[in-house]
């Protein structure tokens, strides 16, 4: 407890801490708005929206398994090269070389996972407490959004690792693209615009005909750069929307 | 029972068994809350959350997102340590294995290749479903049962919803990960994977079973024509019955969301009809054209 005091007292924690902490309500309101992450929250919140019977945490829970697959993600990323020739490799030595690297490497899976499985359920009970309703209809098409793109995060994960569950499950994943009508090389109407397998949309996603060195590279660029860059901006509005339209919803809003 | 455990035990199909057991509790907790409101609402009590006043979110709500941030790590570091992420054998495009399942999270879509060819179920219905789920605020205008779980006040809206998502989604699903092996056939969980099972099935098209070949001009028209007929007659008879009943929705319901409510919802139950017509009449088309078939 000395010790306590004492750090409390140096020139580091003050410096950090602009203030010491006296349980007040002045005090419980200034640490909320006198931190930036805090204050992403309101001040005070209905007391509805603190239970977890209301809304199971979910939206929270989400954000907070991105959160861990953005840290071992970053991690990963030291140890992975996105080539034919080296991926699968990489991922052998993760699990076998790197120190705790198979641990890293199941958390970033099982993670991806659960966020999934995590953000169908917190969509579900928006959707089963009503809270889309007005005035919160925009925010729920932000969520779809978010939805999309946290599935396409986990898709273009999966085609990483360059072995043969991720080949072929991304194989069946683009073969549906080629059904697009007018613009994939099976899809209807598309004989009238001189679509081929080497021209369609199949081919602009995987960058080639097959799932090849380019597929990997791109699924790379999108996994590691721009899904996740697009979901943190509309995670922002999304966050910012839940305030904005006045709070958590409840039986008076 | 062999195939079944190995099936329930690989790696990424314990994330399966995870969504399976939460989806199921999560379920039951928010219609256990919804009977719980209206069984208030019907005795002149307040619901749950009602007349509720304001807390500090220092600390009470940051104290909870504490807690539930912390149970959550110690699963996931849990599930890791126990389960290593699985690794097969190196990529090799010339070596396709069967069945070759896209990731579970798109077996649903998987699924629905039995029922419709690729782009219906790959292309036009995934769209659909975030068009649809999108449009859902915009097209569900009842103002009731905002901001709290209810049955009664959001019957439809929510029968609707569950029926998409727990039995077209959720169980598709399901079926995509235990249920098919080897030629995407059917699979018990306690049968051996049998990998030169050929089915025989005499599917026909629709039209051929009143003895009208699919591919000629008359099987054409009238294979149009049925699909024609579900939508319009689906759009019309629903507005026919309710101009002369008048609720309360339909009045405050301009065109443009009814046409599209009505068209999303029996796009909808396409599904299912065409899984039956497959099914059971064995059915593989309704509507042969040059260009596609439905
Ligand atoms: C990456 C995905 C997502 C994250 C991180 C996220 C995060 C959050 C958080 C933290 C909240 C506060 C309340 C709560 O925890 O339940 C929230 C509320 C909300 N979310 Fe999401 N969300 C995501 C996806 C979605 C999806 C898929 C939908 C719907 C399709 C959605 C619609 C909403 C709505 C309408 C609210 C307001 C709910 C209310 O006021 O009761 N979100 N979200």
């Amino acid at each position: 407890m000395k010790m306590f005091d004492n750090i409390k007292q140096s020139l580091i924690w003050k410096s950090m801490f602009r203030r010491d902490y006296k349980d007040t309500p002045r005090n419980r309101a200034l640490a909320i708005f006198g931190n930036v992450f805090m204050h992403l929250h309101p001040v005070k919140v209905r007391e509805g929206a603190v239970k977890l019977r209301y809304t199971w945490g979910m939206g929270g829970i989400s954000l907070f398994s991105f959160i861990i697959l953005t840290v071992t993600g970053f991690l990963l990323m030291f140890y992975y090269r996105p080539s034919v020739d080296q991926a699968y490799w990489d991922i052998k030595d993760l699990e076998f070389q790197v120190p705790y690297g198979i641990f890293l490497r199941s958390l970033h899976r099982w993670a991806g996972h659960f966020m999934v499985i995590v953000v169908w359920l917190h969509m579900f009970r928006v959707f089963m407490t009503g809270s889309y309703k007005s005035p919160r209809q925009f925010n729920w098409a932000i969520g779809v959004i978010l939805l999309v793109l946290t599935m396409l995060l986990s898709f273009t994960g999966y085609l990483l690792p360059w072995d043969q569950l991720g080949l072929w499950a991304i194989e069946v994943g683009t073969n549906m693209a080629a059904g697009t009508p007018l613009l994939g090389f099976e899809g209807p109407f598309s004989e009238y615009l001189g679509i081929t397998p080497y021209n369609d949309v199949r081919f602009a996603i995987l960058g080639g005909s097959t799932v090849g060195g380019n597929a990997l590279l791109r699924s790379y660029v999108w996994h590691c750069v721009a899904l996740p860059l697009v979901a943190v901006v509309l995670m922002a509005v999304h966050f910012w929307r839940v305030r904005k339209d006045g709070g958590i919803s409840g039986p008076h809003s | 029972m062999g195939p079944f455990i190995e099936i329930i035990s690989k790696p990424d199909n314990i994330a399966i068994v995870v969504m399976i057991l939460m989806v199921l509790f999560f379920t039951a907790w928010a219609f256990l809350q919804a009977f719980r409101n209206d069984a208030s609402r019907k005795n002149g009590e307040l619901i749950e959350g009602e007349g509720n006043g304001k807390v500090d979110t220092w600390k009470p709500l940051v104290r909870i997102e504490l807690i539930v941030a912390l149970v959550v790590f110690i699963g996931l570091t849990f599930w890791s340590l126990v389960v290593d992420a699985p690794l097969e054998e190196l990529a090799n495009p010339t070596l396709t294995p069967n069945p070759a399942k896209a990731p579970w999270y798109f077996l649903g879509l998987q699924e629905m290749l039995v029922y419709f060819d690729p782009w219906i179920a790959g292309v036009v219905l995934p769209t659909l479903i975030i068009i649809g789920l999108i449009a859902i605020p915009y097209i569900d205008i009842n103002p009731k049962g905002n901001g709290y779980y209810t049955f009664s006040e959001r019957k439809w809206a929510i029968l609707i919803f569950c029926f998409g998502f727990l039995f077209l989604w959720i169980l598709l699903i399901v079926i995509g990960v235990f249920f098919r092996g080897p030629g995407w056939l059917w699979f018990w969980p306690w049968e051996e994977w049998d990998h030169h099972r050929v089915v025989y099935e005499g599917t026909a098209d629709l039209t051929n079973l009143v003895g009208i070949d699919s591919r000629s001009g008359w099987g054409f028209f009238i294979g149009g024509g049925v699909v024609t007929m579900y939508y319009a007659l689906g759009m019309i008879l629903p507005y026919v019955y309710w101009r002369k009943k008048k609720p309360e929705f339909f009045e405050n319901l301009g065109m443009v969301p009814y046409v599209t409510v009505t068209f999303l919802f029996w796009t909808m139950l396409a599904l299912p009809i065409k899984m039956f017509l497959r099914l059971v009449l064995m059915v593989k088309y309704v509507w042969v054209t040059p260009w596609f078939n439905i």
